[in-house]
């Protein structure tokens, strides 16, 4: 089976961050053409809806948001164009993106430091039913994958993998570490 | 773009109707076509857009980012979607929910089509349909095709055709109703759709039903066929019928529709609609689409010809049996409770009360109770609606509606499930109070996602909410049941003509810098199927409205007369005292300094009318138009006052002369020789700004000068009460249209 459309979203350390300087943050992305290889287009606020999509830059290949669907407040990027190579590269692709965009909003001075990782739990969604229907067999087929990122991404050291149970919700994993992680230890094992 | 697409269409084979699975099959071809060059732009577009597939801002390549344009270099290149629309852009996909009726599968698959397509966000409109943004038009085969899985269709969503037919919410339920129109709705809706006699018209048509004469949830008198349920005695029988009106709608210029018949009875409520249709078809017009909406057809043919026409065409219809075969069954319509009827709890927390009383209304059948999930500026989450589909299926029989308020109503709920009902709603974020209230403003999508949008709408609603929602229970009880409706732009998709306190996007000069503004429109009636129509005030800054808000409704409050509605308030108080009240908001700020007045709710760039499309640069600035263009409006207003006191004649001739003030201001830019005689005016006006296109909107094209080539035209004919106040309406467009033409012209990088 095929990873395609992979989300991975960064938790950040105050989950009760007002988003509204957010805003103009992303156009600052659109006009600088932040995103390498990427289009923007646009910035959605959703931050008058309760655990809601918060804040999204739309982009054409993927877009970025701060995202606070149920209630977990964090860095999300959800891939939404088709990509080449293994489910190793998309994960990297998805989770590198995730990162690049946390560590920009890290160091933006109008966020005075606001929006930081927490450094330890990451959630991995597959936004496409057909690919990941989210069931036991989705799981067998992709757990693997999942393990063998996490010991590269974490090189080697103490994580664990759950799942999310709800058959109707996108197949997401939720991975924690032991310890915490910077966003730059992090991009470095993805080097 | 999704990598599943090519899939879904097996996946569901055989769940989806097998005429409709053709229809999209042959959608996708059409795709694949125009991806090949094969099908010319204009008809894809059309195409895409009779099946609810519509283009969103930016979609041009080009996006301003408050200092210049900036290109958006889509990976498609040079495809384009339909004229000017690139086609790797994002687009808007609508979807028709019929009378609003949805059940808990459906919600669930809206839930699943947000999330993969979409922002993760649906999106209710102020016509019961549901809308998703940032959509690719690879993907609507896919999203349609899941839709169709759970009976929801997108056909007919846009375009030159049938849209969503909506009615009351309350239908069944509401104590004051005649009787429930749901199954004439349902049956009227899938008749139209796709039938042949409503595949030529030269614009869209709507149709609404409503239970009653007295409330607003139909809104039956600004439909283009509004159908009202009445009954009456025949053989000592009660009988049930329809109070038909046609020719009424919103945009530029509003018009009440025309009573048509008091009474048609069921079995020829389709042909009727039918007949209407062919008329329309046959006899509206095509060429020139500001006047192509069937109320200029009443309009110019007058109510009583029209009818006849009508009249005659139903007797040349070919008798159809799905005329009739709908009518024994939706006698005996009627929806069922999940669990027995209870009693309201006399308990309960000061949130749950204040809940109670906003946000539920006793339905005529005992026991049980409407609630209104009320919906920020209409959006829901895909989570939200799962979590309501639950809610649904735990206390009624999946008995949901959407609302004309953007809401979303759960009927059929026991009054003693109440506390638990609201415990859940509270946990999926959808408890809030306030349904109906002030706080629930109306919005289109304005210059969030719309082409057109001239404001921002949403930002405007979103920054009202914030701010009345924090002194809400410290509002007097008169203020809180006041209606606030915003539109982006003159098209009135955000209803703000029926509003208490209505407002539309427009856009001003000030110290050389556009500025975002907003149109108050005052003295709407939203009850009484939106009875009356307001009438634009005075254009304030957008970063100043929720400044208007407090003094209108602290004014209300304070002198409101025993039991006075706003609508008298505001009539008593008369539009010059009114504009008196507001008119020192209108001014430049003292400090040009403080770049947020240059700038729009929710948006940090220097605002712009750039998105909307380039104009010729025409050098200086001449800043004698801008006393040109405030001395027409300030002629407006004198016509609008005229007409408030009665001189209908007076008022006709000084909105004429405001039209005649604000093309003269033009002229002058090219011209300054030109004289005060009307004809030459109009000439020149005619031969410098519409043949040039000059003055013509982005997407409007020259409809705005029609209105001034029409008074002048009509200048010596009577003016009557009707004529008048669509000519006032009218002036105020052309006016506004022509300080979006200074803007344009006078461009220089930063506006």
């Amino acid at each position: 089976m095929q990873l395609q459309h992979v989300n991975v979203k960064l938790l950040i350390q105050d989950p009760d961050e007002a988003l509204e300087p957010l805003i103009p943050v992303f156009h600052g992305w659109i006009e600088n053409r932040a995103a390498d290889d990427e289009l923007l287009i646009d910035v959605a606020d959703y931050s008058h809806v309760p655990a809601g999509p918060g804040v999204v830059l739309i982009g054409h290949e993927g877009n970025y948001s701060v995202d606070n669907t149920g209630n977990r407040l964090g860095v999300r990027y959800n891939r939404k164009a088709v990509l080449d190579g293994s489910n190793q590269d998309r994960l990297v692709q998805a989770t590198r993106a995730a990162l690049t965009a946390c560590g920009r909003l890290e160091a933006e001075p109008r966020l005075g430091g606001k929006f930081r990782f927490n450094g330890q739990d990451i959630e991995i969604f597959i936004n496409d039913r057909l690919v990941a229907p989210n069931n036991a067999a989705t799981r067998e087929a992709f757990d693997a994958d999942f393990h063998l990122f996490s010991r590269k991404l974490f090189r080697g050291k103490e994580y664990s993998i759950s799942y999310r149970e709800d058959p109707r919700s996108l197949f997401t994993a939720f991975v924690k570490t032991a310890r915490p992680f910077s966003v730059a230890d992090l991009l470095e094992a993805l080097a | 773009m999704k990598v599943s697409n090519s899939s879904w269409a097996e996946r569901l084979t055989g769940k989806i109707p097998e005429g409709l699975a053709r229809e999209i099959d042959i959608f996708e071809t059409e795709i694949a076509l125009r991806k090949q060059g094969k099908i010319d732009e204009r008809l894809f577009a059309e195409t895409r857009l009779r099946r609810g597939t519509y283009g969103q801002r930016y979609d041009n390549g080009q996006r301003h980012n408050g200092k210049t344009v900036q290109r958006l270099d889509y990976p498609s290149g040079d495809l384009t979607k339909g004229p000017n629309t690139m086609w790797d852009a994002p687009g808007m996909q609508r979807i028709k929910i019929p009378a609003g009726g949805l059940n808990a599968e459906q919600l669930e698959t809206l839930a699943d089509l947000a999330e993969e397509y979409s922002d993760g966000i649906a999106h209710v409109t102020t016509r019961q349909d549901f809308q998703l943004h940032y959509v690719h038009i690879e993907d609507t085969p896919s999203v349609m095709r899941r839709l169709a899985a759970a009976n929801i269709t997108t056909r007919e969503a846009c375009g030159n055709s049938v849209r969503n037919v909506t009615a009351c919410p309350y239908s069944g339920v509401c104590p004051d109703e005649k009787f429930d129109v749901t199954p004439y709705s349902r049956a009227l809706s899938k008749f139209l759709m796709g039938h042949p006699d409503t595949q030529n018209f030269g614009r869209k048509f709507k149709h609404s039903f409503s239970g009653c004469s007295q409330h607003a949830c139909g809104l039956a008198s600004m439909h283009d066929m509004g159908m009202v349920a009445v009954t009456q005695i025949e053989n000592g029988k009660e009988k049930r019928g329809f109070e038909v009106s046609v020719g009424g709608g919103l945009g530029a210029v509003p018009y009440q529709a025309k009573l048509f018949d008091s009474f048609v009875p069921p079995e020829e409520l389709l042909p009727l609609a039918q007949a209407i249709s062919r008329v329309f078809a046959r006899l509206g017009e095509k060429k020139n689409r500001s006047r192509a909406r069937i109320k200029f057809l009443v309009q110019d043919l007058g109510i009583e010809k029209f009818k006849e026409l009508v009249l005659e065409e139903r007797k040349s219809l070919a008798p159809d049996p799905r005329w009739t075969d709908f009518v024994d069954g939706a006698e005996k319509f009627q929806e069922t409770p999940l669990r027995p009827g209870g009693k309201a709890p006399l308990l309960g927390s000061e949130t749950f009360q204040r809940w109670v009383k906003t946000n539920t209304r006793p339905q005529k059948q005992e026991g049980y109770t409407v609630v209104t999930i009320a919906l920020p500026l209409g959006d829901i989450t895909s989570s939200q609606l799962r979590s309501l589909a639950d809610i649904a299926r735990r206390f009624s029989k999946e008995t949901i509606r959407s609302t004309v308020e953007q809401n979303i109503v759960l009927r059929w709920v026991s009054q003693s499930d109440l506390i638990e009902l609201h415990k859940a709603l509270e946990a999926a974020g959808l408890g809030s109070a306030g349904a109906g209230s002030i706080v629930d403003i109306a919005a289109c999508p304005g210059t969030d996602t719309c082409k057109l949008g001239i404001s921002s709408s949403r930002g405007l609603a979103a920054e009202l909410r914030k701010r009345l929602g924090e002194k809400n229970f410290q509002l007097d009880d008169s203020v809180v049941k006041l209606h606030i409706k915003i539109s982006g732009c003159f098209n009135s998709c955000g209803q703000h003509h029926v509003a208490d306190l209505g407002f539309y996007g427009v856009s001003r000069k000030m110290s050389g810098y556009a500025v975002p503004h907003f149109q108050v429109v005052l003295g709407g009636e939203w009850e009484h199927n939106g009875a009356s129509y307001g009438l634009p005030v005075i254009a304030i800054p957008s970063k100043r409205i929720p400044e208007v808000v407090s003094r209108l409704t602290d004014r209300y409050a304070a002198n409101r007369k025993n039991g006075e509605s706003f609508k008298d308030f505001i009539g008593r108080t008369g539009k010059v005292e009114l504009k008196r009240m507001l008119e020192d908001l209108a001014r430049p700020p003292a400090d040009s300094s403080d770049r947020s007045f240059f700038q729009d709710w929710g948006d940090p760039r220097e605002y712009t009318l750039a998105d909307l499309g380039m104009g010729e640069c025409a050098g200086e600035v001449v800043s004698s138009v801008e006393f040109d263009l405030a001395a027409a409006e300030r002629e407006l207003f004198e016509a609008q006052v005229a007409l408030e006191d009665g001189q209908t004649a007076q008022a006709g001739k000084t909105a004429y002369r405001s039209m005649l003030q604000a093309a003269k201001a033009l002229v002058k830019i090219e011209s300054s020789n030109i004289a005060d005689d009307p004809a030459q005016i109009v000439k020149e006006f005619r031969a410098r700004f519409y043949d040039t296109q000059k003055f013509f909107d982005p997407f409007a094209g020259g409809k705005f000068a029609h209105y001034l080539f029409s008074a002048h035209e009509k200048s010596g004919e009577p003016y009557t009460q009707d004529s008048t106040r669509y000519l006032i309406d009218e002036a105020q467009l052309f006016i506004d249209a022509a300080h979006s033409c200074y803007n344009r012209i006078s461009a220089p990088a930063h506006a």
